[in-house]
This record gives C-alpha cells, structure tokens and sequence, in this order.
C-alpha cells in the first residue's frame, strides 16, 4: 500500500513557464528545473467556510444597480481526476467590465468603468462539486505584449480545492472567440484539446428566460490517488 | 489512462489585475486571535534581471499548528511596487519548521511552488539539494523575524517543485 499521491499531468496538458509568445514570462520563468518533492504538508491544505468568507454570486449588481452589459449566467462543476466531486471548494473570480476595463488601479485601457460593477465574486461547491454565479459577460481589451495585441473575453478563476497542491489559478473563455487563436496565453497549452477545455459551452439549459444566457464551464482539480493507476480502472 | 479520467484543468496567469483577492488582513494568521509563537516573514520577489515583482501574490499553507476558527493555517499577500512581501503567523512545529509557499504572477503561467525553512533539518528534500542550491530555501533571522528573498530566474535563482 504506498501513500496518496498527485498523478503526473498528461503531456502537453499544462502550459510551461517559459512561452516565447508571451514577452512577461522572458524574465520570470525559472531557467533550473524544479525539483521533484515528495509531499508532506501539501497534501494537506487550507478549509475556507462561507462564515468567513461570505459568497458574492452576484457580480452583475452593485448596491442594487444593474451593471451595464450582457447578463450571463456561468455553472459547472468541480471534480477530481476520478471524477470525484470536490465538495466545499473556494471559488474566486474576477473579470474586465462589459467594456474591457477592469476596476483596478493599474488599468490604464481608454474604456469606461461602470460605477455597478466592480467584477469580484466568491462561491463554494456544494456536495456534488457543483457552483454558479451570475456576471456580465467581459470585454476584450489590449495589451502591450505584441502589435495589436488583444486579450479574448474572459473571466479568472482562483480555486482551493482538498489539498494544496489542488490549487488552481486559469481563465474561463468564451466559445466562438476569434481571439483564441491569437491569444499566446490561451495557445500556451500545448495540447489543443487540454485548452479548449478552458473554453466554457453555451448552455441552453442554463439560461433564464427574459433574463440572462447560460455557460457552463467544468473543472479539474488535482485529487489524491492511491496508487497512480487506482483511478484508471 | 482511461476514457473516465479527467485530465486536470490547464492553468493559466493570475495577471496583473487580481488584487480583488488582496484583502491586507489576509497577510496576518493571527489576526483571529490565535495564540502561541509568532513568526515574522518578509521578503522580495525578484525577476531575472534582479527588478522586483511588484505585482505578484504570495500565497502560504501550514498544516502545523493545526487550522482552527483562530487560525486558517492559509496566508496571502501582495507583492507592492519594491518586490516586498510580509506574513505574520504562528511559528510552525520545530519538528517540521518550514511553510509551503506558492506563487502566481503576470507571467507566470502556472504556479511557482516552494517552501521556506527555518532551520536546515537535512530532510528528504534539503537532503538532495547542493549547498548553494540548498541554501535558497533557507530564512534567515534578523531584526524584524525572519528575511527570505525569492528569485525567480538566474543567478540565485530559488528552488522551485514539482509537486
């Protein structure tokens, strides 16, 4: 019997640190390789309650004013490799306004700010893994990283899920985006297939009628395995 | 691998516009209430060039002493424009006196995981680093508590794992 493990990723499946496209990672990639850990502690990892950190599902009002843009609602669920459902699992977001500004200090993009949106939200999975929360749907906007360079709609996600090394920090993007194609941070997933699983699906069945349209968008989490095959049967 | 297994979500960079999670008091374990040893931490963050990180989140996990409603054993902290971070927390078991450390930055396209020590135990993972390598997973003590600094690439350059 050997101990709880972390399965290696599949190839490609994961982006590496050093992406030529991608100018910021020129000087902040690591050039040594990492070393392998045996974990300990990481396969612990922090408990966070709504107690402590009230759920925010509702990005889409501030003080009771709707935010300007196209009302959309995001789901999905939170599981393991296995398939197994991560209950409890923190879930931060945040996202650019309808106009692809963000209300943040450092962006300086020529787009307006919505005084009713402000584009941070908080929930937790339930017991099936299961969240939703209601936003607007996010701008693109430009960046300095090459000529006309543009980010593709997308909202950032920040998971905890059963133990450290279940951390996750990705974006959520939008199906039909023709900035996917051009985005070096979206293309720095090798694997085609591995990224566009950061593409969430439009989801009829999601939508509220009069109201707002429907994405649903899974994840994964890094889960403890008893053996690296246990999963597999 | 079968058909059932889900291949993990790919990361992506937290990006330069995530200080929505930066909440200060997120830095302060003890905030809470809790009691026993204090530990100070504080650092920079450094690139390749030596230039400080000014936009990077610091994130720490104890599993000693143990979380509690006074103390969530989970830290974080924003880097500010000099690169510089700060946590204070309990000191963690002197039998295991290291915290795992994860960082996520513009740039960073996946986390950069690492731990910090206080004290070189000769564990499974100091054990197998050269001294100079080792060396970068050490704190230090000084007037203030604790001083460990981080560079990300290069000459220096601190141990990163892979979990």
């Amino acid at each position: 019997m050997t101990a709880p493990a972390y399965l290696p990723f599949p190839p490609g499946s994961q982006p590496p640190y050093a992406v030529l496209t991608y100018g910021s990672t020129t000087r902040r990639a690591p050039y040594e390789p990492l070393v392998a850990l045996a974990p300990t502690i990481e396969h612990a990892g922090p408990v966070f309650s709504p107690d402590q950190l009230p759920a925010v599902a509702d990005l889409s009002r501030e003080a009771g004013r709707d935010a300007l843009g196209e009302r959309i609602i995001v789901a999905g669920r939170v599981t393991d490799e296995a398939d197994r459902p991560v209950a409890g699992a923190l879930i931060e977001l945040w996202q650019a306004n309808a106009a692809g500004r963000y209300h943040h200090d450092r962006d300086t993009h020529d787009a307006p700010l919505d005084p009713n949106f402000r584009g941070a939200g908080r929930v937790f999975t339930d017991q099936d893994g299961r969240y939703r929360f209601v936003t607007i749907k996010p701008g693109a906007y430009p960046w300095r990283n090459h000529t006309n360079a543009w980010r593709p709609n997308h909202i950032h996600f920040s998971l905890f899920g059963a133990s450290w090394g279940a951390r996750l920090v990705t974006q959520m993007y939008f199906p039909g985006d023709p900035l996917l194609a051009l985005d070096p941070i979206y293309q720095a997933v090798p694997d085609p297939a591995a990224r566009a699983r950061l593409v969430a699906a439009f989801d009829l069945a999601l939508t509220k009628p009069e109201w707002a349209l429907g994405y649903r968008f899974d994840l994964v989490l890094r889960g403890l395995h008893a053996t690296p095959f246990e999963g597999a049967r | 691998m079968s058909a059932k297994m889900r291949p993990v979500t790919p990361s992506q960079t937290i990006g330069p516009f995530w200080h929505a999670l930066a909440e200060p008091a997120l830095a302060d374990l003890t905030r809470a209430g809790a009691t026993g040893p204090r530990l100070a931490l504080a650092g920079r963050i450094l690139d390749g060039d030596g230039a400080p990180v000014g936009d990077a989140c610091v994130e720490l996990w104890q599993a000693t002493p143990a979380a509690s409603p006074a103390f969530p054993g989970w830290g974080r902290c924003a880097t500010a424009a000099d690169g510089g971070f700060a946590f204070t927390t309990l000191a963690p078991d002197p039998a295991a006196p290291y915290l795992a450390i994860a960082i996520f930055a513009r740039g960073l396209v996946k986390p950069l995981w690492t731990r910090v020590y206080f004290a070189d135990t000769g564990d499974a993972l100091l054990a197998a680093l050269p001294a100079a390598r080792r060396a970068t997973l050490l704190a230090r003590p000084d007037a203030a508590g604790w001083r460990w600094d981080v560079r990300l690439q290069g000459e220096d350059e601190t141990v990163f794992l892979k979990l």
